[in-house]
């Protein structure tokens, strides 16, 4: 069975692509990088971090392009400077939600929150910020979780579930004062279901979760999901 | 500008480690440079006591504090025509506004660093100024017309809005700046 | 009755015995027992009246039945005495015996204590609660001889699938949840979906502050709910249908288990509905509390049983919903309305309310109004007839400020919009919502920036807290209304309110965030006034606000 392409114009540019591919997908394959921070290749598409959204001609609405699936005709603009406008505000909201103080933080210069704050010229933080003093926890023999560096993108939660399936992680209080939790929300220490296998720290954008004492360039790896699954359905 | 012609420029040293004074410096020859465009008027590395009148662009350090920089960036703001946020503690409170998280913090830091930490003669220091409730960035309190992030931020970039300001034009700090 | 199965010709049989049975009596006395009047004494009163008709011996000819919400709840408990429709306002115990000797025995109503606001009703157009304070809700029989039923009864005797969506297409309805998407169209999509089995979902989660329809409606008349589920079962090709109520409404919960039961037992539910070949199962699920969980793809996520966190959509449920089955979801209210569409057909629908927005709906009127209550309008009556009309106007001689439309995400729209028609399209244009229904009206005594701020921080608490916009940007907004509450604000802060409240209104995810602004986005549009004061002279006129100042 063959599988249908789809031509779409992304930016303008006429593009092919196999049928069911995201519009964040189908721009990278022709090297329209669009920013994002919760997506992460390998795992299932969260749509939470606002980021990635994109303009469709005849649509007054915005779509997240890592869940919005291509279609034949569509002409797709990702870097209008409403979107740039709004990938500011998205930015800044983050960053003022929580204690991020770069200079003091594992992930500096390692950090995707920082790298998207940069690239979009995000100089300041027009809201005043919140000082949060969320839970700091380092029992665990190598893995720390700092939850005021978290910006709730979920991506330890679902590389926990979807690659190292034992869902360890998740999420308890809504809003807010959403945070990541270990199983009924224990210590990490105290977690029976954790395996250590560190996954959480490697797809972390941000310095929230972390391996004490090792380099955070040596523990990044994002295209870790990405990488198993190949392997995995490699006969 | 006054009739010599040249940009009168400030400096100003709040509540930071002066990383980011040392980072203009930095500018190291280009400094000769900009000495023909620009006056210092006023800075820590200057022997001069009294903020002036009629200052062109004040680049400030530093997060604000304690009262009497609240004051000191009043009267800056009221003389400059440009303020500029010099690095991370005036863009976004940086190091010195770690304190913030804890409740009352302009009383619990003083404790912790004069009496709970002191290895002889724990006294509350009176001599110092009022510490605001929360360290700010500076925006929060006045108006400032431009950021540049970093800690410190680099020579080049302090170069680049500097040299961009005195041609006349808005500097773009799009993929430029480096945020922490 | 119960436990008889029925066939399709028995409906007609059991309405007949019930008519008869109730011609019996001379007297009907439907006391109204909703979550609205037992606070009162309800109860008390109803004990009072089953103890009073038996003492004056009149009890032969004299039901006094529990009914559903009768529509006046500022006067509670309410007494509704048939043949008359004489309401009897604020009944006591007391006041029962005095009732029951002049009415009944005497045959003189007693006038003192007759409800007199006849407006309240005239404007009424009463559809969803047609049955609501004049049936025991915990009698299927009660249903069934006011002809219930026999809208179901019809579809399986007589229409095809298609023919039930041909006719709610008709109609015009559009789903009352507050988005208002037509309701045969979703039908459609949902009956052509090629992916078994599909579901149905009924909305009952009914978060808003100060709304209250949909519980009366649950209340008063459950099967209502049931029937239209059943004849959407039929017209979609679904099997199974959940009830999502939240759990803050026991009596609604036991109304609709008792009223499930009941169907159940008389092969209403289950396999062969009226020994057709139609098979339909209901469950009620409960909601734990969560405003988001109104939306409708995070009730299916907390019918599945997760955290009720919203999906992205598209993929739209009536494609992939439950477990990724086609799953169709409708607020209570939408399916109120099926049989009698069912019944009449689609035009005769459309003859109500206007040409875009056909039928009526209920609103919950609460605030500073002299008759709040729950009232259903047609479609297209102006705010003034509801408010003023209807609701009486705003008590104590204190001037009319705004009306907030919508519930919490609602707008605040000031006095010069209050010609304005009520339908999904012109609330749109002026910056508020149809939403669940909810209408507030504010006197001259409160403080937009103050109204604005609460409703703020109700969905800064309410928030999921899955996209960014509006987990970390309400919670933002809620700061700067802090500081301009609390004397700090700056004149900024009236364009950082405005630009994050149309980020937020256009980036979030899911309806909780893209309509939580419109309460500062519309005070601003329309009271910007006010914030200057509070900003500016550091003032408040309605004294609301400034309130930690002073106690500093």
């Amino acid at each position: 069975m063959s599988i249908g392409t789809v031509k779409l114009k992304i930016d303008g540019v006429e593009v092919t692509v196999p049928e069911g591919t995201m519009i964040l997908k189908a721009a990278k394959d022709n090297g329209i990088i669009i920013p994002t921070l919760c997506s992460l290749e390998g795992l299932t598409a969260y749509g939470g971090c606002r980021i990635c959204l994109v303009e469709i001609s005849g649509s007054p609405k915005l779509f997240p392009a890592c869940i919005t699936s291509v279609s034949t005709g569509m002409a797709v603009t990702t870097n209008s400077e409403k979107l740039k406008e709004y990938r500011k505000m998205a930015v800044q909201m983050l960053l003022a939600e929580r204690t991020h103080i770069c200079s003091v933080c594992v992930a500096d210069e390692h950090c995707e929150l920082q790298d998207m704050a940069n690239q979009l010229g995000v100089d300041h933080v027009m809201f005043e910020r919140n000082w949060s003093r969320d839970e700091i926890d380092s029992t665990h023999d190598f893995l720390v979780i700092d939850r005021n560096r978290c910006i709730l993108c979920t991506r330890c939660i679902r590389v926990c579930d979807q690659i190292e399936g034992v869902h360890t992680l998740d999420l308890k209080l809504r809003g807010k004062d959403s945070q990541v939790i270990m199983d009924l929300d224990e210590h990490w220490a105290n977690s029976c279901s954790c395996t250590s296998c560190r996954k959480c720290a490697k797809v972390c954008p941000v310095g929230a979760i972390y391996i004490e004492g090792e380099p955070i360039g040596h523990t990044k790896r994002k295209d870790i999901a990405e990488f198993i699954l190949t392997r995995r359905n490699r006969k | 500008m006054t009739t010599t012609g040249k940009v009168r420029v400030a400096t100003i040293w709040l509540s930071g480690c002066s990383g980011c004074h040392m980072s203009f410096l930095d500018q190291d020859e280009r400094l000769i440079d900009l000495a023909q465009k620009i006056q210092l008027v006023y800075s820590p590395i200057a022997d001069i006591k009294q903020f002036p009148e009629n200052v062109d662009v004040t680049l400030i350090e530093g997060a604000l504090a304690n009262e009497e920089q609240l004051a000191m960036l009043k009267t800056a703001r009221a003389r400059s025509k440009i303020l500029i946020s010099l690095g991370d503690c005036a863009v976004t409170g940086n190091v010195t506004a770690l304190r913030n998280a804890w409740h009352r913090s302009d009383q619990e830091v003083l404790e912790r660093a004069y009496l709970d930490k002191s290895d002889l003669n724990p006294q509350r220091p009176d001599q110092v100024p009022k510490l605001l409730v929360k360290a700010r960035p500076l925006h929060e309190a006045v108006k400032v017309d431009f950021f540049i992030p970093g800690c410190p931020p680099s020579a080049d970039l302090i170069n680049y809005v500097l040299t961009e300001l005195l041609a006349g034009r808005t500097p773009n700090m799009e993929g430029r700046s480096k945020y922490g | 009755m119960e436990g008889l199965k029925l066939k399709l010709d028995d409906l007609q049989r059991v309405a007949e015995h019930e008519v008869d049975f109730q011609r019996a009596y001379k007297y009907r006395i439907n006391v109204c027992c909703s979550s609205g009047c037992v606070p009162f004494g309800a109860l008390k009163v109803l004990k009072a009246f089953e103890d009073a008709v038996k003492e004056f011996g009149v009890d032969k000819e004299c039901k006094v039945a529990r009914t559903g919400c009768i529509g006046t709840c500022s006067v509670g408990p309410a007494v509704l005495i048939e043949p008359g429709d004489y309401l009897y306002q604020s009944v006591t115990p007391e006041k029962v015996r005095e009732i029951v000797r002049d009415h009944i025995v005497l045959g003189l109503p007693v006038k003192d204590m007759l409800y007199k606001n006849q407006a309240y009703f005239q404007k009424q157009h009463r559809l969803v609660l047609r049955n609501a304070g004049k049936i025991d809700p915990s009698r299927i029989e009660d249903y069934i001889s006011a002809g219930g039923y026999s809208a179901l009864a019809k579809c399986l005797a007589t229409m095809t699938s298609q023919g039930v969506i041909y006719e709610v297409r008709t109609s015009g309805l559009r789903g009352r949840g507050g988005a208002g998407f037509s309701t045969g169209q979703k039908w459609g999509l949902v009956a052509r979906a090629q992916n078994f089995p599909k579901y149905i979902v009924a909305n009952l989660d009914e978060g808003d502050p100060g709304v209250f329809a949909n519980r009366t409606l649950a209340e008063a008349d459950p099967h209502a709910i049931i029937e239209g589920m059943l004849i959407a079962a039929y017209a979609v090709g679904a099997q199974k249908g959940y009830i999502y109520i939240r759990s803050e409404y026991p009596l609604a919960i036991q109304t609709l288990q008792k009223a499930i039961a009941q169907a159940k037992a008389m092969s209403l539910l289950g396999d062969n509905i009226l020994e057709m070949s139609f098979k339909f199962d209901l469950e009620l699920r409960f909601g734990a509390g969560a405003f988001v969980a109104g939306e409708e793809t995070a009730i299916l996520a907390s019918v599945e049983g997760q955290r009720a966190m919203p999906r992205p959509r598209p993929p739209y449920p009536a494609n992939s919903g439950l477990w990724k089955k086609p799953t169709l979801i409708q607020n209570v209210e939408t399916l109120a309305n099926i049989p009698l569409i069912v019944q009449n057909g689609g035009l005769w629908f459309t003859k109500i309310g206007t040409s875009k927005c056909t039928g009526t709906k209920c609103f919950s009127l609460t605030g500073q109004i002299n008759n709040p209550g729950l009232i259903e309008v047609p479609m297209g009556i102006s705010l003034r007839e509801v408010v003023f009309d209807i609701g009486g106007g705003v008590p104590d001689g204190r001037k009319f400020k705004a009306v907030l439309v919508g519930g919490p995400s609602g707008g605040c729209l000031p006095d010069t919009l209050l010609e304005l028609p009520i339908d999904y399209d012109s609330l749109t244009k002026v910056g508020a919502i149809m939403g669940s229904g909810g209408i507030v009206v504010l006197d001259d005594q409160s403080c937009m920036v103050d109204t604005a701020k609460f409703f703020t921080e109700f969905c800064v608490d309410e928030s999921c807290g899955k996209c960014t916009p509006c987990r970390a940007g309400l919670a933002r907004i809620k700061e700067i209304f802090d500081g301009i509450t609390q004397g700090t604000g700056k004149m900024d802060d009236i364009a950082t309110l405005e630009k994050s409240g149309v980020f937020i209104r256009d980036a979030s995810l899911c309806g909780l965030g893209q309509t939580a602004p419109n309460p500062v986005l519309t005070t601003l549009r329309y009271f910007k006034d006010e914030y200057l004061e509070h900003i500016v002279e550091k003032k408040c006129k309605a004294g609301k606000c400034f309130k930690n100042e002073k106690e500093a």
